[in-house]
């Protein structure tokens, strides 16, 4: 799998949710807000935590701590959120913060683990080792994949 | 692709659209040489820039219908047989467009097929009588019209050119990219947001400099708003452009006699919404062609012309627009329906012998439903009628259907103009807001403990009784599962009457704010399922909301299942024929199993109670009820007044005083039309009607009201100064009902079925102290008896009071003319012996 002679260097936004460090491909990522004056929607699958209005565009938000099967709290002023776009329509994904843009060598990307935590591996494009910690490598079109049948009847 | 294909596409597509059109036109009329001309002339533009562009497969399609087009023209008789060829040449040459569209190259392979069948039948052409006609009506064409000889074959572009249609008006239009203008339109709708934001911010700011200039940015957004609306506007005929082919085609298919027409083409309306209604128009029509119109010999026994007709029509008409697709054929087979509906398990055999022809018919609008016998090209597969009315659901509209067995079928589809700007309602629930389409709501209404409109309980459910109506009400809250159980405050709360079709219901919210223009934008693919949203918006303030599906909520409620919800039904607008009045009845038992019922107008409330609640002093039954002692009485001896257990009873009020009225079970609301068809001699009971199809006794409270209070409360002396009243209604249901209430309340009443008959009690020297008069009645109204009494000294100063149904134009007619107070709904009992009394006040002022 490793070839350090074709190594592809990809350029990630890094965010933390609930501790974990997690990579988004920078291509796919339109912008990163704060997310103000969040509209809650009746009905709505458990995951979406709401729409809001971004210079005109109403953007869908998933709460990823929700999406992702972890601890949920409530909104803090330091919640963040990441911008992409998938089909024509705008999501948001709410995480805990957003870090630094890191270049990362595909060589040192490994399989997920087997024993990854089913809801996680489910979105899991590949892990990173990193020095000191591991960063998992979201697939945006996953993450946007999930049961949107009614929440409550 | 380069631009030349693309207009080459574009060009061509077009005119092979009006080849189909033209050509179903030369089959009925062969001997029109003005359409072959016009005919020959997009052909061979076709073939001519085929040609030029190198299009090898198209131009020899092109070339060889064009052989057989010049035969024609050169005055060969034109056969069903020749027409269907060239059409399905024109089918291919449709094929190759859109692989070239795609590929952007011509696909390999050849026509030989069609080209060999093209050039054989120009070829037998030559020997007499070779081809025998297929449609009957096909004549060979007169010598007389002789048509010019054919120009030369050119295949250098300049034939573009000169191909020119003469009721062109390309100066003076441009083809404009659809994408471009959808993009404007959303550029549009972004400008009238901001424009909204910054009209919010003035409004909460003090005086500025900025209003002026602020107003008119505002004025030149609207214009703008406009044009590019007006820019996104199509003829629907854009819509229609298939079908004479369609038609002709499935009437060469099933042997049928087919006449189809178009009115109203240029109608316009926004391009989304025709796409949108595109594919269900074209659906039903098919239909009418392959289920509603017979085979011309079932026809001609059935005395009817031999030509099946399938028209066609759309109008616009306040803001809206209509599209009428009717054919004269066989109709519904109601008997089919009905078995379906059972077989399906849509309504038990019970519910489907109580339903009116109509409302069966309409269950062909729902999922699944098909009646045809088999499965067919045409029809049959079971996405049919469901499919089209929820595509025309997606776009805010209604359909309805009418149908008579072996007259003919009547669609009628009402959607709106254009779906991008709406009016809105903002309400609040839960703390959150929500937009309501301004369309769908009726009225709003304050609820207040004390004022006419108050909310009522039917067991656990909530109604609001307004006027002569009980409207079931929901609250947003539990619609939305915002809250499951939201408590209903009923001294003070808000509901948003909505209407869908018929069914009218009520939403409680929290608050109610503004109306606003707003800019719908579709709800994004992760909540899309929720049928509750129709899509959300941005208020002016920024603030992103849900807009409600009216629709949405109705199906939740269950009061839209297909069957009782009559989508849009008498939306039928134009000459409302004969429609018949329905009033509202409380239907119960008492004392048998025969079903009773009460005018619900009458009614002040519905009460279960424990039956050990019930007294009895001296001989009458009483309850302690809100404070007062109550009066109650059995409906008749036979009703089983319970020791224990829970009873139920009616309560009726009058002026201070209620009484209540034991029955053994309480049925069921109907809004039926009502008709005494037996008068009775029993007391106690007005007559017989036949309701909801069960013969059903109307109870007559008058009756009843002496019996609970006895003479105690002296009707009698109120008897001494006994004023006249004259009733006159020519419907015997409203002069039964209305008279014994009339007396009740001390008058003597004298009643009329007619003017005339009214006119005539007053030459013979009756005189009376109150006219009471329907207003809608046959030979002369109520408004023309009013004026004659006025114009009569005789009875000049006499009061009249008219009579109306409630939400009628009449209505407002009558308050012009009687005055608000001398106008009176026909079942509110309080207010018409309010504007009794006040009529007598009145004429003792002036005394």
């Amino acid at each position: 799998m490793l070839r350090p002679d074709n190594e592809t260097v990809v350029e990630y936004v890094t965010a933390v949710i609930d501790r974990q460090l997690f990579g988004l491909p920078i291509a796919h990522v339109q912008d990163v807000f704060i997310p103000a004056r969040l509209t809650r929607v009746p009905l709505a699958p458990f995951e979406v935590a709401g729409v809001l209005n971004l210079r005109g565009r109403i953007i869908t938000v998933i709460d990823m701590r929700r999406r992702l099967g972890l601890a949920v709290r409530p909104s803090t002023a330091s919640d963040m959120a990441i911008g992409i776009e998938r089909g024509g329509e705008a999501y948001g994904l709410l995480v805990d913060s957003v870090g630094e843009v890191m270049r990362i060598s595909d060589a040192i990307r490994t399989a997920n683990p087997v024993n990854l935590d089913p809801r996680l591996a489910a979105v899991s494009a590949g892990v990173y080792q990193l020095e000191g910690e591991l960063l998992i490598v979201l697939d945006v079109d996953r993450v946007l994949e999930f049961d949107t049948s009614t929440r409550a009847a | 692709m380069d631009d030349l294909l693309r207009e080459f596409l574009t060009e061509t597509n077009e005119s092979l659209n009006v080849l189909d059109v033209e050509l179903v036109r030369f089959e009925r009329d062969p001997n029109n040489a003005e359409i072959l001309a016009n005919i020959f002339r997009l052909v061979h533009t076709i073939k001519g820039t085929c040609g030029f562009l190198g299009l090898q497969r198209l131009e020899t399609l092109a070339h060889s219908a064009e052989s057989l087009m010049g035969q024609f023209r050169a005055g060969r008789p034109v056969t069903g047989e020749a027409v269907t060829l060239i059409l399905t040449t024109i089918d291919r040459i449709k094929t190759l467009l859109d692989a070239l569209e795609t590929d952007h190259c011509e696909p390999d392979g050849a026509d030989h097929d069609i080209t060999a069948a093209l050039e054989l039948l120009a070829e037998t052409a030559e020997l007499p009588a070779a081809s025998k006609p297929v449609a009957p009506e096909i004549a060979p064409t007169a010598t007389a019209v002789e048509p010019p000889p054919a120009p030369p074959h050119r295949t250098e572009p300049a034939a573009h050119g000169e191909s020119e249609r003469p009721d062109r008006i390309a100066s003076q239009s441009i083809r404009v990219n659809v994408d471009a203008l959808d993009h404007l339109m959303t550029m549009v709708s972004e400008l009238v947001l901001t424009r909204n934001q910054l009209l919010e911010i003035a409004r909460r700011g003090p005086e500025s400099e900025f209003k002026v200039p602020l107003q008119r940015l505002s004025n030149v957004t609207a214009e703008l708003q406009d044009g590019v609306m007006k820019t996104r506007m199509q003829p629907i005929g854009n819509a229609w452009q298939k079908l004479p082919r369609i038609v002709r085609d499935l009437a060469t298919d099933l042997g049928r006699r087919i006449n189809l027409e178009l009115i109203g083409a240029e109608t316009e309306l926004d391009r989304q919404v025709l796409d949108l209604i595109k594919d269900p128009l074209t659906h039903m029509v098919r239909n009418c062609a392959g289920h509603g119109i017979e085979p011309a010999q079932e026809r001609l026994a059935a005395g009817k012309p031999e030509y099946g007709a399938i028209r066609l029509a759309a109008h616009h008409q306040a803001g809206h627009i209509i599209i009428e697709i009717a054919d004269d054929g066989r109709g519904l087979d109601t008997e089919r329906i009905r078995a379906q509906v059972i077989a399906r398990g849509l309504a038990t055999e019970a519910d489907v012998e109580k339903m009116s022809e109509a409302q069966l018919h309409r269950f062909i609008f729902s999922a699944g439903f098909t009646t045809a016998p088999e499965v067919t090209s045409i029809s049959g597969r079971g996405v049919g009628m469901d499919v089209a009315r929820a595509n025309i659901d997606t776009i805010g509209g209604t359909i309805d259907v009418r149908s008579r067995r072996g007259e003919g079928t009547v669609f009628t589809i009402k959607i709106p103009l254009t779906m991008a700007i709406v009016s809105a309602l903002i309400v609040e629930a839960g703390g959150d807001r929500f937009a309501i389409p301004q369309l769908a709501v009726i009225e709003l209404v304050r609820v207040r403990a004390d004022s006419e409109h108050r909310i009522d309980w039917l067991k656990d459910t909530p109604v609001l009784r307004s006027r002569n109506k009980l409207l079931p009400l929901v609250h947003l809250k539990k619609l939305l599962a915002i809250d499951p159980s939201p408590q209903i405050d009923a001294a003070n709360g808000f509901i948003v009457v909505i209407q869908i079709g018929t069914e009218t219901f009520g939403i409680v919210v929290d608050s109610v704010f503004q109306t606003e223009e707003i800019v719908v934008k579709p709800m994004a693919p992760t909540l899309g399922h929720i049928t509750m949203f129709s899509g959300n918006t941005i208020l002016g303030d920024g603030s992103v909301i849900m807009i409600i599906d009216p629709h949405g909520i109705a199906q939740a409620l269950g009061t839209t299942s297909v069957a009782h919800a009559p989508l849009g039904a008498e939306t039928v607008d134009e000459a409302p024929v004969a429609e018949e009045q329905t009033t509202p009845m409380l239907l119960f038992r008492a004392g048998s199993e025969q079903q009773k019922a009460v005018p619900l107008s009458l009614v002040t409330r519905l009460e279960v109670i424990d039956a050990r609640a019930m007294e009895t002093s001296n001989g009458q039954r009483l309850l302690q009820y809100r404070g007062q002692l109550m009066p109650l009485v059995p409906v008749n001896e036979n009703v089983r007044v319970r020791n224990e257990g829970s009873q139920s009873f009616v309560v009726f009020s009058d002026e201070e005083r209620s009484m209540g009225l034991l029955v053994d079970e309480i049925v069921d609301i109907v809004d039926d039309p009502v008709e005494i068809e037996v008068t009775s001699d029993r007391p106690g009971v007005l007559g017989s009607a036949v309701i909801k199809g069960q013969a059903t006794e109307v109870i007559d409270i008058s009756h009843f009201l002496p019996l609970a209070f006895g003479n105690r409360y002296g009707r009698i002396e109120r008897r001494v100064t006994q004023r006249k009243v004259l009733l006159i209604d020519d419907q015997a249901f409203f002069r039964n009902l209305l008279s014994p209430i009339i007396s009740a309340a001390g008058y003597a009443v004298t009643v009329a079925a007619s003017a005339a008959e009214a006119l005539d009690l007053i030459k013979n020297g009756e005189r009376f102290d109150v006219v009471l008069t329907d207003l809608d009645m046959p030979d002369m109204t109520g408004f023309e008896l009013a004026q004659s009494l006025r114009d009569d000294p005789l009875t000049a100063g006499v009061p009249v009071i008219g009579l109306t149904p409630v939400d009628s134009p009449d209505m407002a007619r009558c308050a012009r003319q009687f005055g608000a107070r001398d106008c009176v709904a026909k079942f509110d009992r309080n207010s018409l012996i309010s504007a009794l009394e006040m009529s007598r006040a009145a004429v003792e002022q002036a005394a």
